[in-house]
């Protein structure tokens, strides 16, 4: 209706302010964000035994020792020993369901997102919870180990690299500022400035799709967009891009779960 | 056309120095590699999304900004590869091409089967009409484009190779080469450069 009412540029300010609104409402009154229903959901599932081995997460170790959940997904994503790789969160998670729990590999990377309109699954979930317990720090993942380095580097080569039917990259609508889709602002995420805004935000509550989306979600929705196949959670691809776009982020504060349009 | 082009020279003029220290030292035979695992679903006839030809390899190493003997043979190349109709006439049916412009539908992984024709999708980066006010701004305002140009059947070329092959006239351009990749015919090509140059358009009224 805003966009039909009004001129484009100020159709897309209104619906940025009243989103800008909710977000200060939610920062006077944090308990009706509707994404602290999944965190809460994700702190009973982060400590309920489960899987073939019937254990909880809660001898995790997410980089700051088995179970420490605080502060943690500010240092993500990090080289771990253990597992020979650079993680993020919701990576991290998944070795952890199927080390610990014994879920199997397939089966947590065979349907990890929710339809529009279903809640965040449960590793999503989990992430939330997770994610908020950093909320208000600020990113300090060093990433200045080489195997991170070389992530990062990873991730910077796939924000540019182009293919597909339409020749898209991650660039194509991020590395620039105050361009949009249609009435969607699009941050420009090769810059610190911007991307110091727009990743702390994830995971988010959306509000055009009522569900909490997670950082790996959003990055396989804009492959989706790219005409490329279904990328898959935990891959080496959406990792090295979130390491890139989290080392872009680096020094911005943490104000998850965010809201989003 | 001309702020664009003129913002393109600016981009490579500016970026030879930035982007020679903030180049990622990656390795792209490892990106090539992990991009071919990273979609274990996908249809073995999807499999060639993965791969690049020339132009989108040095488009992504140079991000864009190609120094300029990569972009004097990216446009050469390029441009040998734009497809005419067999008649020469380049003129469509605006209306058509309205519904094209406004249509984003073709080649998602939940467009199959496919339920229509593909889209181009223009109004996701261009201004082309008043009337449709929700509008992207990563491409140039196309609005009153054929009438600033009176008409003239060299725009009108210059339009259908812009389509067909956005990189033959800007090398490294953001806009997908729809022609040269098979994401619209030419048939359909034709009606949106009728939506461009045509006067009885809503872009020139």
């Amino acid at each position: 209706m805003l966009a039909i009412a009004m001129p484009p540029a100020s159709a897309q300010d209104e619906t940025e302010k009243a989103i800008e609104k909710y977000r200060q409402m939610l920062k006077e009154d944090p308990w009706s964000n509707p994404g602290l229903l999944d965190s809460d959901r994700g702190e009973g599932l982060w400590k309920t035994a489960a899987g073939p081995n019937k254990v909880t997460l809660e001898k995790c170790d997410l980089g700051q020792g088995a179970g420490v959940v605080d502060g943690a997904f500010a240092e993500l994503p990090r080289y771990f020993a253990d597992a020979g790789k650079v993680m993020d969160l919701e990576t991290r998670l998944m070795w952890c369901m199927e080390k610990l729990q014994g879920i199997s590999h397939d089966e947590l990377v065979r349907r990890p997102y929710p339809a529009g309109g279903q809640p965040v699954k449960d590793l999503g979930a989990i992430a939330t919870y997770v994610a908020s317990k950093s909320s208000g720090m600020r990113f300090a993942a060093k990433l200045d180990q080489p195997q991170e380095k070389a992530v990062v580097d990873e991730g910077h080569a796939i924000f540019f690299r182009r293919q597909g039917p339409h020749d898209f990259a991650c660039a194509t609508c991020h590395n620039e500022s105050g361009k949009r889709i249609r009435l969607q602002g699009l941050p420009y995420l090769a810059d610190s400035k911007e991307a110091k805004q727009a990743v702390g935000q994830w995971p988010a509550y959306r509000v055009s799709t009522t569900q909490v989306m997670t950082m790996q979600h959003r990055v396989y929705d804009c492959y989706w967009q790219m005409r490329m196949p279904e990328l898959e959670i935990g891959s080496d691809v959406s990792v090295a891009l979130i390491a890139y776009l989290v080392k872009n982020a680096e020094g911005g504060e943490i104000v998850t779960p965010g809201l989003k349009r | 056309m001309r702020n664009i082009a003129i913002a393109v020279a600016i981009l490579i003029a500016g970026a030879t120095g930035a982007s020679a220290q903030q180049k990622p030292a990656a390795d792209t035979a490892k990106v090539d590699a992990d991009i071919a695992k990273a979609f274990p679903t996908a249809p073995a006839d999807w499999k060639s999304r993965f791969e690049q030809d020339e132009t989108t390899k040095e488009c992504s190493i140079n991000e864009n900004s190609p120094p300029k003997p990569v972009a004097e043979a990216i446009g050469k190349r390029e441009k040998a590869r734009i497809e005419y109709p067999a008649d020469g006439g380049l003129m469509g049916d605006w209306q058509s091409g309205e519904k094209l412009a406004q249509s984003g539908y073709g080649l998602r992984f939940t467009d199959y089967p496919a339920r229509q024709t593909n889209g181009g999708n223009c109004y996701a980066c261009h201004q082309l009409t008043k009337a449709e006010v929700s509008y992207g701004t990563i491409g140039p305002t196309l609005l009153n484009y054929g009438r600033i140009r009176n008409f003239s059947e060299a725009d009108t070329k210059a339009v259908y190779d812009k389509i067909y092959n956005a990189q033959a006239a800007y090398p490294c351009s953001n806009m997908p080469r729809f022609g040269t990749n098979k994401v619209l015919t030419i048939d359909q090509i034709k009606d949106l450069v009728a939506l461009v140059m045509s006067p009885d358009s809503p872009v020139n009224k």
